[in-house]
C-alpha cells in the first residue's frame, strides 16, 4: 500500500470505528431513560472486525450477525436513524418497531438480518452463498458469529455444506474470550476455534481483531479469494467486549474478569491505535477533530428523528406474517 | 412435626428445591448456560456450585442440542440430570433429542430404560424480549406422549414440583415464567413434593369456572377479587400440571358452575386451553350452559416495541373485560378499569425494574 492510499484507508476505517463507538455511547447514556425497552448488546471495543471486514465488501455483498449486530450493521451501511428508531420501537425502525435492538435489517445496505438466537443465521448465510452460486450472482456472504456461536452443531453442519460446495462465504469469529460470563475455557477444550475450521476444510485466516488496518487486509484476501472461486474462508480474529453482556453498564465489578485482562484489552483500544497512526501525519489531527464534531452532529440527529418517530400500530402486525 | 415456613421469592424456592434435591441424592446434578456464573440463572443456581462442586454444577457450552442428548445419556446410565435453559425458545434447538430420544426410550425398548431427567425452562416476557426470546411453547411439549410437563404458579408449588420432577422417573418440562420469580410467598424449609398431576382450587365460585396456566393465574386472581363486589362469583383453578392435564379437577368444577373459562399464556390456535376445552366437551358438554372461551395471546409472534406489546398480553384488565362480556352481566366499564387499571408500564413486572433482563 502506498502512503497516499493507506492514509485515506486509514481515516475511512477510523470514522467507522469512531462512529460505532459513539452510537453505542449514546446508546449506553440514554439507555437509562427507559425508552429503549429492549435488551442491548454492545459492540464498544470490537469495533475494528466490523469496519475492516465490511470495508472490504461491495454494498452487493451480504451480511448476517447475531444478537450484537450494530457494529455490523453501521460498518455495512445500514441506516443509523432506522436502527436507533428501532431500539426506541418506533414505526420508522427497521422492523417497524417489531424486532428491536437484537433484530437488525437493512436489504438495501446488504444487511440481509441479524437474530438473537445463536447460530441461526450461519445456516442462512451459506443459503443466500448458495443461492448466489445458483443464481450467477458473483456475490461474497459474511456472517460474523462469537466464539461461544462457535459451539452450536448448526455452525458445523453449515460449514461442512459450504466446503462441499466451495460457496463464497466468509464466517467472521469474533472471539472475545466469553460468552456471557463464561469464559471460553469453561466451554471448549485447548485449541484454536480456527483449527477446527481448517479440519472442515475452510481457508483459514487470522487477524488481530483489535487491529482495523490487519483485519481489512486479510479481509480483502479473502474475499478476493471467494469471487476467485476458492474455498470458504473462516477468519477467527481476537478481540474484547469492554461493556457487560447484555446492558448499557460495566459489569467487571462481577469478578468474572480479571481486572488485568480487562485493562490490558482496553489498552488495545483499536480507535486510538489508528488515531495514534493518524497524529503522525500532517493533517491527522484535524481529521480527528472534524470527524468527532460531524459524527456527534449526525448521531444527535439521527436520535432526535428517532425519538420523533412514530408509533407503530398493532393492526398492521397480521400483515406481516404472511406473503 | 412443626413446619417452618417462611416468605421467600419464587425464583429462592426454585434454588431451594435444587439444593435440597441434590442434598438428598448424589445422582441428581445441575448444568446449563450460566448455572455457575455470577448472576446463576435469576438466582435459581447461586451458590450451588460452592456448596457442591464442579462435579455436579456445571457450565456448559452452547450447544443446547447435543447436551440434552448427553444429559440423557447420563440419565440412562444411573444420573439424574436437571437442565437449565434461561429462554425457553432455546429448547426448540433440543426438540430432536427430547422427542425422538427422551420421550421415546422407555417406551420403545418396552420398559427397560428410565429416563430421569428434567428440563427447567423459563418463559420471557417484558421489557422487549421480542419473537424469539418470549415464546409460550407448553404445548408444543405437552403434544407428546412420554414427556411430563408442568407449569407452576407459586412459590409453594414451585419447590414442591421441581422436588418431585427431580424424584421421578421420567422426563419432566419445568415450564418457570420470568414474571414469577419475584413473586414472594409462603413455603416450607424443609423438602416435600406436589403433585405433577394435580390442578388446584385456587379460589372456590359459583359463576364461572376459570382454568388459568402459570402466570395467568396471578392476573385471573386479582380478577377474581376485584369481581366479587361486582356480583361476579369466579372459580379459579391453577392447572399446574400441562401434561397429563387434571381433568378431574376441571371438569367437577365445570358441573358446579356450568361455563368454562380458560386462561393461558400462549398463542390460541393449537394451544393446550383448546385441549382443556375439547376434554370438557367430550366429557361433560351437558354441564356447559354457555359455549367456552379461550382467552390466550393473539395468534402473533411477540412484538418488541412496548408500543405494539401493549395489548398483545392480556393482563388483569383484559381479563376482566372478556369475563364480563363473555358472562354477559352488566358492568360499566369504569368499574373495571377503577379496580384493575395498571398504573405501572405493562412490559415490566414492578415499577422498580429498569431492564434490560
Ligand atoms: C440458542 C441460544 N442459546 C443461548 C442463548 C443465550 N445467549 C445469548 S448471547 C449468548 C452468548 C453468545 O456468545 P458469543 O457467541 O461468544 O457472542 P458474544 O456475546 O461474546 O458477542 C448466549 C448464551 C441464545 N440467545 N440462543
Ligand atoms: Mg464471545
Amino acid at each position: 500500500m502506498n502512503k497516499a492510499l493507506s492514509t485515506s484507508r486509514i481515516k475511512s476505517l477510523y470514522r467507522v470505528m469512531l462512529r460505532i463507538r459513539r452510537v453505542e455511547e449514546s446508546i449506553a447514556e440514554r439507555y437509562a431513560a427507559q425508552e429503549m425497552r429492549c435488551p442491548v448488546h454492545l459492540s464498544i471495543g470490537q469495533e475494528a472486525i466490523a469496519a475492516g471486514v465490511c470495508a472490504a465488501l461491495t454494498q452487493q455483498d451480504g451480511v448476517f450477525s447475531g444478537h450484537r449486530a450494530h457494529a455490523h450493521y453501521l460498518a455495512k451501511g445500514g441506516d443509523l436513524t432506522a436502527m436507533l428508531a428501532e431500539i426506541y420501537g418506533k414505526a420508522e425502525g427497521c422492523c417497524k418497531g417489531i424486532g428491536g435492538s437484537m433484530h437488525m435489517i437493512d436489504l438495501a445496505a446488504g444487511f440481509l438480518g441479524a437474530v438473537p438466537i445463536v447460530g441461526a443465521t450461519v445456516p442462512l448465510a451459506v443459503g443466500a452463498a448458495w443461492a448466489a452460486r445458483l443464481r450467477g450472482e458473483n456475490k461474497v456472504i459474511t456472517v460474523f458469529l462469537g466464539d461461544g456461536t462457535f459451539e452450536e452443531g448448526v455452525v458445523y453442519e453449515s460449514i461442512n455444506f459450504a466446503v462441499l460446495h466451495r460457496l463464497p462465504v466468509l464466517f467472521v469469529c469474533e472471539n472475545n474470550l466469553y460468552a456471557c460470563y463464561t469464559r471460553l475455557s469453561t466451554r471448549q477444550p485447548e485449541r484454536p476455534i480456527h483449527g477446527v475450521a481448517a479440519a472442515c476444510g475452510c481457508n483459514v485466516m487470522l487477524a488481530d481483531g483489535n487491529d482495523a488496518l490487519a483485519v481489512y487486509d486479510v479481509a480483502s484476501r479473502a474475499v478476493a479469494d471467494l469471487r476467485s472461486g476458492n474455498q470458504p474462508v473462516f477468519l477467527e480474529c481476537a478481540t474484547y467486549r469492554w461493556r457487560e453482556h447484555c446492558g448499557p453498564n460495566n459489569d467487571d465489578d462481577l469478578g468474572y474478569r480479571p481486572a488485568a485482562e480487562v485493562a490490558k484489552w482496553q489498552a488495545f483500544c483499536p480507535i486510538n491505535q489508528l488515531a495514534t497512526l493518524l497524529n503522525a501525519r500532517p493533517e491527522g489531527q484535524d481529521f480527528i477533530t472534524h470527524s468527532e464534531q460531524e459524527i456527534s452532529k449526525e448521531i444527535n440527529d439521527a436520535f432526535t428523528a428517532a425519538l420523533a418517530g412514530s408509533i407503530p400500530q398493532q393492526a398492521d402486525l397480521p400483515g406481516y406474517l404472511y406473503a | 412435626m412443626l413446619e417452618t415456613t417462611r416468605q421467600i421469592t419464587q425464583a429462592e424456592a426454585i434454588r431451594e428445591a435444587l439444593e435440597q434435591a441434590m442434598d438428598e441424592d448424589e445422582r441428581v446434578i445441575l448444568i446449563g448456560e450460566g448455572v455457575p456464573d455470577p448472576k446463576g440463572v435469576f438466582g435459581t443456581t447461586s451458590g450451588l456450585q460452592e456448596r457442591f462442586g464442579t462435579a455436579r454444577v456445571f457450565d456448559m457450552p452452547l450447544a443446547e442440542n447435543g447436551m440434552t442428548g448427553i444429559c440423557i445419556g447420563a440419565a440412562i446410565s444411573g444420573l439424574r440430570p436437571v437442565m437449565v435453559h434461561q429462554r425457553i425458545d432455546f429448547t426448540l434447538l433440543c426438540m430432536d433429542q427430547l422427542i425422538n430420544n427422551a420421550a421415546k426410550w422407555r417406551y420403545m425398548f418396552a420398559g427397560q430404560v428410565n429416563v430421569p431427567l428434567v428440563i427447567r425452562v423459563i418463559v420471557g416476557r417484558g421489557w422487549g424480549q421480542g419473537p424469539q426470546h418470549a415464546q409460550s411453547l407448553q404445548a408444543l411439549f405437552a403434544h407428546v406422549p412420554g414427556l411430563k410437563v408442568v407449569m407452576p404458579s407459586s412459590g409453594y408449588d414451585a419447590k414442591g414440583m421441581l422436588l418431585a420432577a427431580i424424584r421421578d422417573d421420567n422426563p419432566v418440562i419445568f415450564i418457570e415464567h420470568r414474571w414469577l420469580h419475584g413473586i414472594t410467598d409462603e413455603v416450607p424449609t424443609l423438602p416435600y413434593t406436589v403433585a405433577l398431576n394435580k390442578a388446584m382450587l385456587r379460589r372456590p365460585g359459583k359463576d364461572a369456572t376459570v382454568v388459568a396456566f402459570s402466570f395467568m393465574v396471578i392476573e385471573t386472581l386479582l380478577v377474581a377479587k376485584a369481581l366479587v363486589d361486582l356480583g361476579i362469583d369466579l372459580e379459579v383453578i391453577d392447572a399446574r400440571a400441562v401434561r397429563p392435564l387434571d381433568m378431574t379437577t376441571i371438569i367437577e368444577s365445570v358441573q358446579r358452575t356450568g361455563v368454562l373459562i380458560v386462561a393461558d399464556t400462549a398463542w390460541k390456535t393449537g394451544g393446550i386451553a383448546g385441549e382443556v376445552v375439547a376434554a370438557v366437551a367430550e366429557a361433560a358438554f351437558n354441564s356447559l350452559r354457555q359455549p367456552p372461551l379461550r382467552i390466550a395471546l393473539p395468534d402473533l409472534p411477540a412484538p418488541t416495541s412496548h408500543h405494539l406489546s401493549k395489548d398483545y398480553y392480556p393482563d388483569a384488565l383484559h381479563l376482566a373485560r372478556a369475563i364480563v362480556s363473555h358472562l354477559n352481566v352488566a358492568v360499566a366499564d369504569i368499574e373495571l378499569v377503577n379496580r384493575l387499571h395498571r398504573s405501572t408500564p405493562h412490559d415490566v413486572p414492578q415499577r422498580e425494574f429498569c431492564g434490560p433482563f
